[in-house]
């Protein structure tokens, strides 16, 4: 008899994929301004350090709203004993109020339709259980965020069926592939349970249109189908246009008295990627369907919120100067080092799609490619690993339909230190140009002088030794 | 909203009752919260004995803290911590951590075992790890034996979402509940022959709801059991640190080391842990699968995405439990208060009347009320659970919640409240038991003399109020809110709001 679980044996957690072994390599060799300036350089990892110092100024001065006691009472012992799935009624307030601020208060949220969990990776998860039987699909646009394929389907049993989305129209979603999805999980025998998005999409670090939007709720209001709008990039939006979400253009399409579309309209929210907290597994979904509330409700029980973060949090969110302080700002620095990255990819000839949020910029290396093929991709990537020394995430482990594209993170890391990978790229883009793609190891070699040790850098990929966090 | 409501627009899971959270073992609460008592301003109102909780030693813990800012990243000599902690999402857990809990679950069992950090895996509480570790052991359809009583939430934990089976292996009093060979025998041939799957065997030792521990010989021979069928075995150790009296702890990491590998096969052991019962942090979500099998926790560790520690608290508890000196003097103050107050306890019942399996952990007694039942059934038990809330006002737990296959037992926990609260209670059940003596001795004298008389027999049906037609909220009982005080912050935020 087979010892442990089909989950436990396949390899739909998704982790064999180069997403996750471009970290590995990061992991053996990372780079250190100082200690190893020659080191892999991590720009596969959408995280969000650019403003932890505001965070960590106001914690310096609320230290006594922080401390254990108030007015001569302890909360540690609530604290320690609060592990009521409904979450701290305070909590849920500061965030329905701080998502309708990063939605410019177009939309209102009602705190009793929130539910949180551990993470949005949870969050993702727990919609599936609630929504899909196992052997169901969700079809998702690609490209898109590579733990999905965990996410959504590993313990649920549901499967994802892409929407073609292609470059000659920016990636974005039509009507047309959306039908031609939605044909094709009919012939591969898949009830189609919904769509799920990213918005504002993550790789391709821009937010959906109206166009788009409303695609998408024409469509599942004539399939009956559920919408998910993953929405944890809302407050990483730092360019026009600004942000629409899902609820915004629902309602001003005015459909919600003619059909009950509300009730399969879905959000995923957590604060990872806008506050850069995603140690603290604050994950949250928003829904409007009362049994889903409901559900979700009880297996957040799996994975609940430890009731110390929600208590830090629901302060901080609480000073409302500051979360206003802190979205400006935080945007200010994002477009700034989105702009130094852009800028230094067209002065090494290389573009990225037009971008107005995220923490990544959507590259494209077609160019570079000796041929038009995914293989071309992967020996690509791993040349940009081992040789130029960063990890960025190959197109393919997307899911993209198209051979080329790269999605490069530019806000977990330091200025000096993006300054540094971006003229590696430049080197190598000149290099790549100049010797038609191929492998030129002696030129690279004559040109960087501080490149002494490449070949401690060629060695195999070993054999996945389960070494990685899972991130976005 | 018709199509919101469609039932197949949303998953069977969503939509069916494996989650279990309609049983009385939750009705209970309501009773409580909708009338909780208070020393002060409402001394008539329900006490709550059915959160299986441990307040016994928050002092401790505050007192640490205070002294030990560093620890906390919200103080001003903590803060510079900050922002490594609140980026680190690795699901391998910080290696402070996992060093910091080895290090204590090996104190909690004397030394005698040590744990490998490496091994460590993390999950959302102990309710996440006994999901976790069904996921990577089971596939839907599959089962699992569990020996009751057992905890009404493993059927939500370990089958709601993972489709695994809960097949009970049945104990009762005639032997003390203990879990005997012929009956696990007799529960697996049954289960193959309704043509089960049997993947594993589900212990909880220290018991809950029994709160007692299973001997080294029960152990190993349980151990020779599951090698014998090769079928894994979970032994959930949450109330580990909860044993007050002798016999001491044994756990099953004890067993397989002195087994060896040669006769147990170490692929097949894995034990569940959490911090909310032995520390009384049930809102920190510290959960645990330790597995000595290696694709288990590659597996396990994958799946921990899903319900990671927060950072925070990684962080906090990684100072804490690295304290030898604190850990020391927490296991030892911790096990002395218990003691205590179990034995206050024990004794105001037995003033009372009331009997209780002999036990020597957990943060219960499993007391025998079967004296009280009008017969020997299921349905009496409801009836007299009813006459506990609504009359004497006490929510405890009723043993069929639990899985009991004899009526007449009630668990009823003691290390929730303060001291004064369980005198209240004390004095309680024994105005109860007098007066139910008094009635019993009164209906035999009369019933003797041909008397008639049925007012004791009346109340108990005008008592009966239906209960669960009340319990339309989605409240989840596990957390009442009680202990939400208007002068705590986030309360006080909620009410500005």
């Amino acid at each position: 008899m087979k010892m442990l679980s089909r989950k436990a044996s396949c390899d739909s957690h998704g982790q064999d994929s180069s997403y996750f072994l471009g970290w590995q390599e990061y992991e053996k060799n990372p780079y250190h301004e100082v200690q190893n300036p020659n080191g892999i350089i991590q720009m596969g990892l959408a995280e969000n350090q650019l403003s932890f110092d505001l965070l960590e100024s106001w914690l310096a001065s609320n230290t006594d709203a922080l401390g254990l006691k108030r007015n001569g009472r302890s909360v540690f012992r609530e604290l320690a004993l609060f592990q009521d799935y409904h979450g701290f009624p305070a909590f849920k307030n500061e965030l329905v109020e701080f998502m309708a601020k990063l939605r410019g208060y177009k939309v209102a949220f009602d705190p009793n339709k929130l539910v949180l969990m551990a993470g949005s990776t949870s969050a993702n998860e727990i919609l599936m259980f609630c929504l899909a039987e196992p052997g169901e699909a969700f079809l998702l646009p690609t490209p898109y965020y590579p733990g999905f394929d965990r996410d959504l389907k590993w313990r649920t049993g549901v499967e994802i069926v892409p929407i073609h989305c292609s470059s000659s129209n920016d990636f974005r979603i039509t009507a047309c592939a959306l039908e031609e999805a939605y044909q094709r999980a009919q012939k591969l025998n898949l009830k189609v349970k919904g769509v799920l998005v990213t918005n504002p999409s993550n790789p391709l670090g821009s937010t959906l249109n109206r166009d788009e939007l409303n695609h998408l709720i024409d469509f599942a209001i004539k399939k009956e189908v559920h919408i998910i709008s993953d929405e944890i990039y809302s407050g990483t939006v730092f360019d026009s246009p600004s942000f629409i979400s899902i609820t915004e253009a629902v309602m001003e399409k005015h459909v919600d008295h003619e059909t009950d579309l509300l009730g399969r309209i879905h959000i995923v929210y957590s604060l990872s990627k806008d506050l850069g907290l995603p140690g603290f597994r604050v994950g949250m979904i928003y829904s409007n369907n009362e049994t889903v509330v409901a559900a979700a409700t009880k297996m957040s029980s799996f994975g609940l919120v430890s009731s110390q973060t929600q208590f830090l949090l629901s302060n901080m969110l609480s000073d409302k100067k500051f979360t206003s302080k802190y979205i400006k700002e935080n945007q200010r620095r994002l477009k700034k080092r989105k702009d130094m990255l852009v800028s230094g990819l067209r002065s090494a000839g290389i573009g990225c799609a037009k971008s107005n949020a995220g923490l990544f910029c959507w590259v494209d290396m077609r160019y570079l490619l000796r041929s038009d093929t995914f293989e071309a991709e992967k020996e690509l990537w791993k040349r940009i690993l081992f040789e130029v020394g960063l990890n960025i995430s190959p197109g393919s482990s997307c899911h993209c339909s198209e051979p080329g594209w790269f999605r490069v993170c530019f806000a977990n890391m330091s200025q000096e230190t993006l300054k540094v990978a971006i003229r590696r790229i430049e080197v190598f883009a000149e290099s790549s140009s100049s010797a038609s793609g191929r492998e030129n190891l002696s030129h690279q070699r004559s040109v960087r002088n501080s490149r002494r040790s490449l070949s401690k850098w060629v060695f195999p990929i070993s054999s996945y030794n389960d070494h990685e966090p899972a991130d976005r | 909203m018709e199509l919101s409501k469609n039932p197949q627009l949303l998953s069977n899971i969503a939509t069916n009752e494996r989650h279990g959270e309609n049983s009385p073992y939750f009705d209970g609460w309501k009773a409580y919260e909708e009338n909780p008592y208070h020393p002060i301003k409402n001394k008539d109102g329900v006490i709550q004995m059915g959160l299986s909780e441990n307040q016994i030693c928050f002092d401790l813990i505050e007192e640490w803290i205070k002294k030990n800012p560093k620890a906390s990243i919200c103080t001003s000599e903590g803060v510079d911590e900050f922002k490594n902690i609140a980026i680190f999402q690795d699901y391998h857990g910080l290696p402070e951590f996992r060093q910091a809990l080895a290090s204590f679950m090996g104190r909690v069992r004397g030394g005698r075992v040590r744990f490998d950090p490496d091994r460590i895996v993390m999950s959302g509480g102990a309710t996440g790890a006994n999901e976790l570790i069904m996921f990577c052991l089971a596939d839907p359809g599959d089962a699992f034996l569990v020996p009751s009583p057992y905890y009404p939430a493993f059927d939500r934990d370990m089958g709601w979402r993972t489709g695994v089976q809960i097949l009970p292996v049945d104990c009762d009093s005639s032997n003390g509940f203990l879990i005997t060979k012929a009956a696990l025998e007799a529960a697996y041939e049954k289960a193959i022959e309704d043509n089960n799957k049997i993947k594993g065997l589900l212990l909880a030792n220290p018991s809950n709801p029994l709160g007692t521990l299973l001997d080294r010989e029960t152990l190993t021979s349980l151990v020779s059991f599951v090698n014998e069928k090769n079928i894994h075995l979970v032994c959930d150790e949450i109330y580990s640190a909860t044993v007050f009296k002798s016999p001491s702890f044994t756990s099953i990491s004890e067993i397989i080391e002195e087994m060896g590998s040669e006769i147990c096969n170490r692929d097949l052991i894995h034990i569940v842990y959490s911090l909310s019962k032995d520390m009384g942090l049930p809102g920190f979500r510290v959960g645990i699968v330790y597995s000595y099998n290696d694709a288990v926790v590659s597996c396990g560790r994958k799946m921990s995405s899903f319900g990671l520690v927060s950072s925070q608290t990684q962080h906090l508890l990684a100072s804490m439990l690295l304290d030898e000196e604190f850990v020391g003097n927490f296991l030892e103050e911790s096990s002395r208060r218990l003691a205590k107050r179990h034995e206050m306890f024990m004794k105001g019942l037995e003033q009372a009347g009331i009997t209780c399996l002999k036990s020597n952990a957990g943060l219960f007694v499993w007391m025998d009320l079967r004296w009280l039942l009008k017969e020997q059934t299921e349905e009496a038990e409801i009836v007299l659970w009813r006459v506990i809330i609504n009359e004497v006002k006490l929510n405890v737990s009723p043993g069929s919640s639990f899985h009991c296959t004899e009526p007449g037992w009630f668990r009823v926990c003691f290390a929730n409240m303060d001291y004064h609260t369980v005198e209240v209670a004390l004095k309680r059940l024994h105005a109860f038991a007098r007066q139910e003596k008094l009635a019993i001795s009164s209906t035999r004298y009369l019933r003797n003399h041909k008397l008639q008389l049925s007012f004791s027999f009346e109340r108990y049906d005008k008592s009966c109020v239906h209960v669960r037609t009340l319990f339309h909220r989605t409240r989840c009982p596990l957390t009442p809110q009680y202990f939400l005080d208007i002068s705590v912050p986030m309360v006080r935020a909620a009410s500005r709001t």
